[in-house]
């Protein structure tokens, strides 16, 4: 019945245009404010934003700029401290910022659906997948026996949907979580879906078959979408009106291209040029210019172009799966990978999680045992250094990790973090330093006061660059980046880029990176190596790579950058 | 999962030996003549101590001392203590009653703990929060001793609701006021424990997921708060019971129960080798039987929790 109420228009861009329809949600003047123990912090302000039946709408921003929080508003979510106090949200008409928690209870599920952003924690680990999504069916009145389970989980894109039913979350892939997530969030056909970074944890093309999906399953229903992401070109590429929020205010809105080719707050242009999946434009400008640090890293390339400082050849690394019964079989992480490094230069490992790019990355910094294959070091196998020679091999090859918030020890305040590798080599006394350790944070551009503070109170921004001020700290000639800006926003991320890049120029290193953004790629590195599998299926300058993709799964790859084929037109234009 | 309960119960064979060894060597090496002090002030005949001796094996090295307990356990003949009583006979006398007493007080804690640990964690901060975290605390700091001598006094001896004490006949009910005391002190970490998971878990991204799927509270707190949160409180509560059956010396000696704990106290007051040994031999099984029966449960509470992997 209600699929038959909303064959509405799929695009709305113009609100005038379509007079007669009312608005499915609309927000007006939200001011939504937090009790802690330091006062009361007003999360939103002002907020206005408006979704027709059956169109898509995204709020951009960065974290914390309350963009999450109005979307949890709309559906009676607010954690306990927080509270809206001032405005408006309409569904339908109807008031339902301050309706009591039986109504809510009516609408969710049935009328606003929800999809989470983290695949990983939001299904319940100790309920079978089938069960979470009967549930669902059933606390909304919906015939809920196991077809129906089946078919809901079909309808999202999940194969032999029986079987899988009776599955529990760990045994599933994020991209399959996700896709039980999608399942339950439309399981009751809602008219509203609020999709809350629907595929920030996952890989570009598993990203990109969620995205699609999850647009035929609504344009099917008819279901209007409130998409929240901090990635301007996946809002533009999916929905019809973006919102821009900073600091809790809303800047700008407006129809999708219209606002990327023409933004006018200064944050938006801001986004707008971060974006990285805006990078392929953004450097062939900087190229012709003249300016950023790809140019002042030109001559310390070429100077060392023929000196390969790192060798891996014919790299192998094989685990034993156990099978039950004391059967096993063997897998081959990473099959067969050779490339050089060259000093003073950056390579780029790509490929999806499960391709065996971090295990390239762990055996290089001698955490994991090649099963086979050679990793040959300023012209030295790795596999033959002794205990001390590995210690000293350590000394010149730093790591830097994905997570900030996992690889800084909570219980070390950051001079000691920093400080920790340098008294671990026995390296100057304790004068020397700390003098070193003030050094440190200025290269990393962070106040010498940081020394004092702790992680818990530092960015996710903060802490990245305290990780690369470690890994700084032994004046190391090679550092592997592992995902090193995955975790972070689109604007601390370009930060971040920028200060590797300088880093590059002015110190000589030598960077490995392990990442699955291309748009990242795209920016920083000189080579990329794609990996696809545990073998190496296409290996190249970035410019190469980027222009003329020789293997299929290149080209899925970079097809799969949000906003790629978007950003096409206004750079032919 | 067979081939993990198993694994489990050949891991018991050197624990077995470890501790029976250990507890045996330390009676051995206690100062003093276990067959003097049966006498009291008496001087027994030499002949008599010698025939004592022989029939105790006690004139002989420890090695052969033990591996004659072993002997006899293994042919299910634990032998008399020293009052000609046969060993396996006082046995079967005590377990059960301590049984009784521990099943009643773990029922009591794992009850009245849960359920009163989930309604302080889901409004933390109210009335009935600090009210319970008090009270917790006070019985926490109390010793047993007191807490049973006071109970024994207020209900059993003022008031009248229960035997002060236990004596010969124990049954459930005269084993609850006992059996009050002995759970209380767990009563209160079960509390604090199942509190404290519960307020976690009321903010895990999962159970917001279920809020916004349309499911009402209860099913909410029971389905995806509940289970969750009882995870770590099935750890405590089986690691627990092993310390019920073997620790409840204070609590079984106030209420005159004769149960395990008693009768350990005794037989090591009179320095009885085979009966202290035969006591903790069963007390290693019922151990390791309930942290197995744990981490089953543990299993099946978790399903990220495959022991056969």
């Amino acid at each position: 019945m209600r699929e038959k109420e909303m064959t509405t228009p799929e695009i709305h861009i113009d609100e005038a245009g379509s007079a007669g329809v009312k608005p499915l949600l609309e927000i007006r003047d939200l001011a939504i404010t937090f009790t802690t123990g330091s006062g009361e912090v007003h999360a939103v302000r002002n907020a206005h934003l408006t979704i027709m039946p059956g169109e898509t709408v995204a709020i951009v921003g960065e974290s914390g700029s309350g963009k999450s929080t109005t979307a949890l508003a709309a559906i009676g979510l607010l954690p306990n401290n927080g509270r809206v106090s001032a405005g408006q949200i309409l569904l339908d008409g109807e008031d339902i910022a301050h309706a009591t928690e039986q109504r809510m209870i009516e609408l969710r599920g049935n009328t606003i659906g929800m999809v989470p952003q983290d695949p990983m924690s939001n299904l319940n680990p100790v309920w079978k997948i089938g069960y979470q999504v009967k549930e669902t069916l059933r606390a909304n009145g919906r015939p809920s026996g196991p077809d129906d389970v089946a078919q809901v989980l079909s309808e999202a894109g999940l194969p032999d949907a029986h079987r899988r039913a009776k599955q529990y979350p760990h045994e599933f892939s994020g991209g399959m979580r996700q896709r039980a997530l999608i399942a339950i969030g439309l399981s009751c056909q809602p008219r509203l879906l609020i999709a809350d970074e629907p595929t920030s944890a996952l890989d570009v093309t598993v990203q990109r078959q969620i995205l699609d999906h999850l647009d035929t399953m609504t344009t099917d229903l008819g279901t209007a979408v409130l998409l929240i992401t901090h990635d301007l070109g996946l809002a533009a590429e999916r929905a019809d009106k973006v919102v821009v929020m900073y600091r809790g205010q809303v800047v700008e809105a407006g129809p999708s291209l219209a606002l990327l080719q023409n933004p006018q707050h200064p944050y938006t242009k801001r986004l707008v040029e971060s974006a990285p999946s805006l990078a392929s434009r953004r450097i062939q400008v900087a190229k012709e210019q003249g300016l950023e640090a790809s140019d002042l890293l030109a001559p310390a390339a070429e100077a060392a172009a023929a000196d390969n400082f790192l060798q891996i050849q014919d790299l192998r690394k094989v685990y034993k799966l156990r099978q039950g019964l004391g059967k096993t079989t063997d897998f081959a992480a990473v099959d067969g990978v050779s490339f050089d490094v060259k000093r003073g230069t950056t390579t780029a490992i790509v490929g999806e999680s499960g391709s065996g790019k971090s295990t390239v990355a762990k055996m290089v910094l001698q955490l994991e045992k090649p099963t086979d294959g050679k990793i040959l070091f300023d012209g030295v196998d790795t596999s033959l250094l002794k205990s001390s020679e590995l210690f000293k091999f350590r000394r010149r090859v730093q790591p830097i990790f994905q997570d900030p918030y996992g690889s800084l020890d909570p219980m070390y305040n950051i001079f000691r973090t920093i400080e920790e590798p340098l008294r671990v080599h026995k390296i100057g006394d304790a004068a020397s330093r700390e003098k070193k350790v003030r050094e440190l944070l200025d290269q990393v551009a962070l106040p010498q006061s940081t020394m004092q503070r702790y992680p818990n109170e530092l960015s996710g921004g903060q802490r990245q660059r305290i990780a690369i001020a470690r890994a700084l700290a032994l004046d190391p000639e090679v550092i592997i980046c592992d995902e090193a800006v995955s975790a972070l926003d689109v604007l601390v991320q370009a930060q971040v880029l920028n200060l590797l890049a300088d880093l590059q120029a002015n110190l000589g290193l030598t960077y490995l990176f392990i990442t699955h953004d291309l748009a990242v790629v795209r920016q920083i590195a000189d080579h990329v190596c794609v990996m696809e599998k545990g073998k190496l299926v296409e290996t190249g300058s970035t410019d190469d790579v980027f222009e003329s993709p020789q293997q299929e799964y290149t080209k899925a790859l970079l097809n799969a950058i949000p906003g790629a084929k978007l950003m096409l037109p206004p750079e032919v234009a | 999962m067979v081939r993990f309960i198993l694994k489990r119960l050949l891991q018991v064979i050197p624990v077995f030996i470890g501790t029976t060894l250990l507890v045996y060597y330390m009676v051995f090496a206690l100062p003093g003549d276990p067959i003097a002090a049966l006498f009291g002030d008496r001087q027994p005949p030499q002949a008599v101590i010698d025939t004592l001796r022989s029939q105790y094996h006690l004139d002989q090295p420890f090695w052969v001392q033990y591996g004659l307990f072993l002997q006899n356990l293994f042919t299910f003949n634990l032998g008399n203590d020293f009052t000609g009583q046969p060993i396996a006979g006082s046995l079967a006398r005590v377990f059960p009653v301590t049984a009784m007493l521990a099943v009643e007080a773990l029922a009591i804690q794992a009850i009245f703990g849960v359920a009163f640990g989930v309604f302080a964690g889901l409004r933390r901060g109210g009335w009935f929060d600090s009210t319970v975290l008090v009270v917790s605390l006070v019985v926490i700091a109390v010793p047993t001793f007191v807490l049973g001598f006071v109970f024994q006094l207020v209900f059993g001896v003022q008031l009248g609701w229960a035997k002060p004490t236990v004596g010969a006949n124990a049954d459930w009910g005269s084993l609850l006021l006992p059996a009050v005391v002995l759970g209380l002190v767990s009563f209160a970490y079960v509390l604090r424990l199942t509190r404290a998971s519960v307020s976690e878990n009321m903010n895990a991204d999962y159970v917001r997921t279920a809020t916004a799927k349309g499911l009402s509270r209860p099913r909410v707190v029971i389905a995806h708060i509940l289970r969750n949160s009882l995870i770590p409180v099935v750890t405590y509560l089986g690691a627990n019971l092993g310390g019920l059956m073997g620790g409840a010396i204070v609590t079984e000696g106030i209420f005159n129960v004769p149960g395990v704990g008693n009768k350990l106290y005794q037989a090591v007051l009179r320095s009885e080798g085979p009966t202290i040994v035969s006591i903790v031999s069963v007390l290693v099984l019922v151990f390791v039987v309930a942290n197995l029966l744990v981490d089953l449960l543990y299993a099946w509470l978790d399903p990220r929790i495959r022991y056969d992997q």
